[in-house]
Parts: C-alpha cells; sequence; structure tokens
C-alpha cells in the first residue's frame, strides 16, 4: 500500500472514530452534570468527526500537491553544478524525468553515474516523504480531535457549529466554479496577448484574409501567413444564420404545436422523442452531415446544373439547425407555458379565435422568453465545434453564399491547436485569440438572454 | 286578429324580448364527474342575476356555459338547451367566435392582456373587424372607459401598460375591454373577489349602471353584494338549482329551508 493510501485511510478511521468519541463525550457531559444537552448527540459527534476529517484531508491534498516538485528541486540541487550549469529549462525537466524513471527502474541504457546517484537521493526522499505524509496526518487528526473534544460541553452549540462548517464548505465548491471561469479566461487572454505581440489587432480584427499555414520551423517551405479574422467570422455568422433560419421556425412552430394543439398522448410521445435530439453527440450529427446530407444536396444541385462542392456551408448550418431545434422549442414551450392560463381565457372569452389568442396574446407576453432562448441557441451555434470540423470546409472564404464553403472559428482552433504544434508562433497562437473573441462573443449573447429571461420573469409577479 | 289574440302575441313579444337566456336541464360532465345536474333558468334582459351557493356548487361552471367558455376544457360535457334570443348556443352551426362577442366575460382575477391600456381595449375591435379608422377605434376606447367609470383616471396615459394599473383599475379595464365589442350579456365571475372595499364598491356601482344596457349574470361568494347589486338571485348547491327568484324575496322570504340556512350563514 502506498503512503498516500494508509494516510487516507488513517483519516477515514479517525474520522469514524471521531464521531463516536464525541457521541460519547457529548453523552457523558450530559450525564454528569443531569442538564439537557443543546444539540443532539449526533450533531455533536459530526462536529468532532469533521474537525478531525477536514484537515487531515486538507493536509492530504495540499501534501500531494507540493510533494513531487519539492523532492524533484531538493534532487535537482544535490546534483554536482559541472552537470546542471547552463541546462535550459527544457534539459532539465529531462534530466529530472530521466531520474525519475530510473528509480522507477524503468532504463534504456546504462544510466550516467550522476544520474543513478540523483535516483538513490530521490528513492531515499520519496520514502522518508511518505513516513513524514503519515505521521503528519496522525498528528493533524489527533490535534482537531482534541480541540473538538475540549469544545463538547453540555450547552455547546455543535449544531450550529456543523451548519457553519457545511455552508463554508459549500461556499468552498461554488468557488471552484467560478475559479475555473477565471483561469480560463486568464489562460486565453495571456495567450492572446503573446499572439497580438507578433500579429497586430487591426490585422487580426480587420484583416480580409486567412492564411495561417505558416512554416513551423525554418527548412519548411509554407506561405508567407495572414491573420485576416473577417473571413473566419464571417463564415462563424453564416453557419449560425443558415442553423438559425432552419432552427427558429420549426422550433417554434414546434414548440406551439405541442403546447397549444397537441393532445396528451402526442405531446407524451412527440416532446421525449424531441429532447433526444438533444441528446445525440455532435459528432453524429457530423456523420449524418457528410453521409447524408452532403451527397444528397450535391446530386440535387447537380441535377439542376450547379457544380456544388462537397463542403456546403449549407450542409453545416443545415444540420446544425436540427441540433438546436430542441433548445428552442423547449425554452419556447417554457416560455409560452409561463404565460398564465387567465391571459388565454380572457382573451377567448373575447371572442378570438386559437389562432388569433395564439399571435395576439400568447406571444407577445412570451415573446422575451423566446428571444432569450433564441440566443442561447445562437451562443450555441458559434461554439459548436464537431459538425462543423466536418461538413464545413477549411478554407476560409469571404462570402455569404451559401453554396460556398466556409470556415468557422472553432474549426480553424481545431486546426491550429491539433497535431503538432509549438506554442510560440502566430500560427498556434491564433487559435488562442479566435478562442478569445469566440468567447467574448458567446458571454455577450448569454449574458442578454438571461437579462431578457430575467426581465420577461418580472412581468407576471 | 281579434283584440285578445293581439294582446296575447304583445304579451309573448314582451316574455320573449325580456328573456334573454333560457336554459333547461343544463347538465355539465368532467369527465364522469356531474357538475351541473339539470339547470333550468332564465336570464333577463336590463337585469343584474346573481349567483350564489357555497364552493363547488357549480354556479361558475352554469357562467361558463353561456358564452361556451367549457369548451376549453377537453374532458367538460355540456347537455340541455341554451337558448341565447331563442337560439340554440350549443347549436353545431352557432360560431362560438360570434357568441362570445355577444357575451362578454370578466373574470376573477383581473387579467389585462400585457399591452396598453388602449390596445387592451381595442382588442376585440380589432379581432372582430367592429371599426377600421383611427378616429373610429379612439372613440370606442373613450366611450368604453367612460362606460367602466375609468375614463378620468386613464384618459393622459392610455399608452402606459395595463398591468400598471391598481387592482380596482385593471378589473375595471378588463370591463371596459369586454363593453369595447358592444356586447348583450356580460359574464361576470366574482370580479371582485381580488379587490379591496374600495374598489368592490366602484365596481358595484358600475354594474349598476351597466344594467341599463346588458343582461348581466355575476356569480359571487358575497351575499351582500349580491344582495346589493342583483334584482334577481339563483341559489346554487351542489350542481343544482336550489331556489331562483327576485333577490328581494330570495334575502328575506327564503321559501327552502337550504337557502335560508345558507343565507343566514350557518352553512357555506
Amino acid at each position: 500500500m502506498s503512503p498516500v493510501t494508509i494516510a487516507f485511510l488513517i483519516i477515514l478511521v479517525m474520522t469514524v472514530a471521531g464521531y463516536f468519541i464525541g457521541k460519547s463525550r457529548a453523552l457523558h457531559a450530559a450525564g454528569a452534570t443531569n442538564e439537557r444537552l443543546h444539540s443532539l448527540p449526533s450533531q455533536h459527534a459530526a462536529y468532532l468527526a469533521l474537525w478531525v476529517g477536514i484537515p487531515g484531508i486538507m493536509l492530504l491534498l495540499v501534501w500531494l500537491l507540493l510533494q513531487e516538485t519539492t523532492i524533484q528541486n531538493i534532487v535537482f540541487a544535490a546534483i554536482p553544478g559541472t552537470l546542471t550549469d547552463g541546462l535550459t529549462d527544457a534539459q532539465r525537466a529531462l534530466l529530472i524525468s530521466e531520474i525519475v524513471n530510473v528509480h522507477h527502474g524503468r532504463v534504456f541504457q546504462a544510466p550516467r553515474p550522476e544520474v543513478v546517484e540523483g535516483a538513490r537521493h530521490y528513492g531515499a526522499l520519496v520514502s522518508t516523504a511518505g513516513t513524514a505524509l503519515i505521521a503528519a496526518i496522525v498528528a493533524i487528526c489527533c490535534a482537531g480531535m482534541s480541540w473538538g473534544w475540549s469544545r463538547i460541553k453540555v450547552h455547546f452549540r455543535a449544531r450550529h457549529g456543523v451548519e457553519r462548517i457545511m455552508s463554508g464548505f459549500m461556499i468552498l465548491c461554488s468557488m471552484i466554479a467560478i475559479f475555473t471561469t477565471i483561469g480560463i479566461v486568464l489562460s486565453l487572454v495571456f495567450e492572446t496577448i503573446r499572439f497580438f505581440q507578433m500579429v497586430p489587432v487591426h490585422e487580426f480584427l480587420f484583416g480580409l484574409r486567412w492564411e495561417p499555414q505558416i512554416a513551423l520551423r525554418a527548412d519548411q517551405v509554407a506561405g508567407q501567413g495572414a491573420f485576416g479574422a473577417v473571413p473566419v467570422f464571417t463564415g462563424t455568422l453564416l453557419i449560425a444564420t443558415i442553423s438559425l433560419c432552419v432552427a427558429v421556425p420549426i422550433g417554434l412552430f414546434a414548440a406551439i404545436y405541442l403546447v397549444e394543439f397537441a393532445d396528451d398522448r402526442v405531446r407524451n410521445v412527440v416532446k421525449p422523442a424531441m429532447e433526444l435530439l438533444a441528446g445525440i453527440p455532435t459528432v453524429v450529427y457530423g456523420f449524418f452531415a457528410v453521409l447524408v446530407v452532403s451527397p444528397v444536396l450535391v446530386q440535387a444541385g447537380g441535377a439542376v446544373g450547379l457544380d456544388l462542392p462537397p463542403t456546403l456551408s449549407l450542409v453545416a448550418g443545415l444540420v446544425m439547425g436540427i441540433m438546436i431545434i430542441p433548445f428552442i422549442s423547449s425554452m419556447s414551450d417554457d416560455a409560452i407555458t409561463a404565460v398564465p392560463r387567465s391571459l388565454k381565457d380572457g382573451s377567448l372569452a373575447m371572442g378570438a379565435t386559437k389562432g388569433e389568442t395564439i399571435t395576439k396574446v400568447l406571444l407577445p407576453a412570451a415573446l422575451p422568453g423566446i428571444v432569450g432562448g433564441v440566443l442561447l441557441a445562437a451562443s450555441k451555434t458559434l461554439g459548436e465545434t464537431m459538425i462543423v470540423v466536418m461538413a464545413a470546409g477549411l478554407i476560409a472564404n469571404l462570402t455569404f453564399n451559401p453554396l460556398e464553403g466556409v470556415t468557422t472559428v472553432t474549426v480553424q482552433i481545431v486546426a491550429m491547436l491539433t497535431g503538432d504544434t509549438e506554442f510560440d508562433n502566430p500560427k498556434t497562437l491564433s487559435g488562442f485569440a479566435l478562442g478569445f473573441v469566440l468567447f467574448l462573443a458567446t458571454l455577450m449573447l448569454n449574458i442578454a438572454a438571461l437579462s431578457i429571461v430575467r426581465k420577461y420573469r418580472e412581468q407576471y409577479d | 286578429m281579434t283584440e285578445a289574440q293581439v294582446e296575447m302575441k304583445t304579451r309573448m313579444d314582451n316574455e320573449a324580448n325580456n328573456v334573454k337566456f333560457s336554459t333547461r336541464g343544463v347538465h355539465v360532465f368532467y369527465g364522469d364527474k356531474e357538475a351541473l345536474k339539470g339547470v333550468d333558468l332564465d336570464i333577463n334582459n336590463n337585469e343584474v342575476t346573481a349567483l350564489i351557493g357555497p364552493s363547488g356548487c357549480g354556479k361558475s361552471t352554469y357562467l361558463r356555459c353561456l358564452n361556451r367558455m367549457n369548451d376549453t376544457v377537453d374532458s367538460a360535457r355540456v347537455t340541455g338547451s341554451i337558448l341565447l334570443d331563442g337560439a340554440d348556443v350549443y347549436d353545431r352551426k352557432v360560431d362560438v367566435v360570434q357568441l362570445r362577442a355577444r357575451v362578454g366575460m370578466v373574470f376573477q382575477k383581473p387579467n389585462p392582456f400585457p399591452k396598453s391600456i388602449y390596445d387592451n381595449i381595442v382588442y376585440g375591435p380589432r379581432i372582430h373587424g367592429l371599426a377600421s379608422t383611427k378616429t373610429e377605434f379612439d372613440e370606442i376606447v373613450e366611450t368604453s372607459l367612460k362606460k367602466a367609470g375609468l375614463w378620468n383616471e386613464v384618459k393622459d396615459r392610455l399608452d402606459s401598460g395595463g398591468t400598471s394599473l391598481s387592482g380596482g383599475q385593471q378589473q375595471r379595464l378588463c370591463i371596459a375591454r369586454a363593453i369595447a365589442v358592444s356586447p348583450e350579456v356580460i359574464l361576470m365571475d366574482e370580479p371582485c373577489s381580488a379587490l379591496d372595499p374600495i374598489a368592490t364598491a366602484r365596481v358595484e356601482e358600475l354594474i349598476d349602471e351597466l344594467r341599463e344596457n346588458y343582461a348581466i349574470v355575476i356569480v359571487t361568494h358575497s351575499m351582500q353584494q349580491a344582495a346589493r347589486v342583483s334584482q334577481r338571485t339563483a341559489f346554487f348547491h351542489i350542481g343544482e338549482i336550489v331556489e331562483h327568484g327576485n333577490t328581494e324575496q330570495i334575502f328575506t322570504n327564503p321559501r327552502e329551508e337550504r337557502t335560508r340556512d345558507y343565507i343566514t350563514g350557518r352553512f357555506g
């Protein structure tokens, strides 16, 4: 068993022990003074168990985070200077990984004596660290236990104590989501800034040519490169527009039908079936686009004398439109259902037909919710990747003709950041800049959508 | 024709003219549940008819038969004869849209559309094509709001939202909206139950004024309200009419034991 497993088991055992110790401590305290406990014995017990478990787990996490780097730094510092002087970061990492590999017995050729010495040193440190970890865990758990134990009294408010600890834990969980978002934004921002040090902002934002296939190495033969992102943006907008043109009417009419006209039997079949569409992996939609929609369209085009390329923006847009139908229909469905029945009755009692009631009362009242749904769907189309990777082209083409191939932001990011890449040239970094723009666009759409939906929610309160 | 025959015919005509709705043997089923068990009642012109009775007695159900709003409930089934000016409203030839234009309705909770005051009023006239020019619409808005006693309060802000008014004003807006399509009958389903006493008094006054031009049927939980505004009262109990007649007679000298018990507050 590794020291980490042992340490984890120790924490587990001591937490359980803490629970029972806390319980008996509380009962004893109550029995001794013959008073009623402020909190239930199980709350005292949970309080003590938390005081044992949480410090233990936190220490274990911090230890795991720091152990490897610390040991490696110590080992590296101990290697004679003749070997380490003047190493680049990459060479340093290579040396350390060689030492670690030797330690684990993964030897490909006879290692140098310094490396063998380093590996021995590394092994010694690791085993010391394991012992130290177990000792530290036992110590901190005991400390937590004795602190918690000393707090348990008849009048001690363990009930509130447990609640405070739990709320702290929940705050921590919610923070993780926020910090992750911040981390994503920061990583995007820094790489984007590096990109803009190589390519001017105005060229990226307003340039009309996108030819990022520049040489990665000096000996490669490649184009000069141009990083004008306008064709990429227009391509994205073109495909998003096509897909919304498909999805908004279909989704909206489907929602109206389901809410106002379908009887229960139909609704119980159609609604889950539509929601099934949302569950299909987008790569499967990609197959559908490439294998079915594209050949059909190309053949149909051929029949009327149009010579269509196999990567049409129309295909990607159509299939993506089908993909987002369930989003639009379920948001519209919610919005229409949320319109109070009294409004509908009021309109019908005025002698309006069902259709007049829908177009003149229900839809206007539900419009903000529907718009919110459409904006959310729009931000989904901008960020959708797999369908366009498979069905749209790679060539940046500044056109609004749906019968030509275009490329999108996400396709370009995939093209820039997969395969052999180096993170110090504009070709790769352009992916981050594109990603940053995409992030800003979808963020804005989401904020707009949410504020519209929120405003609309207040209307009936 | 002899003099006697002429007199007879005139009397019948008068009666026919005075009776707006004549309902006989009205049964309503919600699925298997019988909500109305054969109701006979006449609704007269230029009178307020109050329907009273404990909750779930079928008075709202009866009201909603008169403009066929029960059609919107899938499980509802209506039998019996409901004659509006002698024509069966449940006849297959009847256009329910036309019927509801003739029989307006005001609901328990004020339900103005989330549109401007002006658009709320012209909603009905627009869909029924009662006017075509802006002047005509303006005129309808002014007369409807005046009849509903709301004109002076809102004439300077016809463009503001109908939902921005107070509860009592909203209910009067809904009454104005119903009046705007020039109905012959106005049905009111507990129109004051969501209003405070002052707004209630205002609406009751209005109901009394409207009686001059319309037949009004009002469902109410408040016996005082029934006594104040109505000329005729029908007491419903468990899907039947126990007693109906002159309001004064019902409240001062009921014929039935159950009516007396309900009116004196012994149950309900």
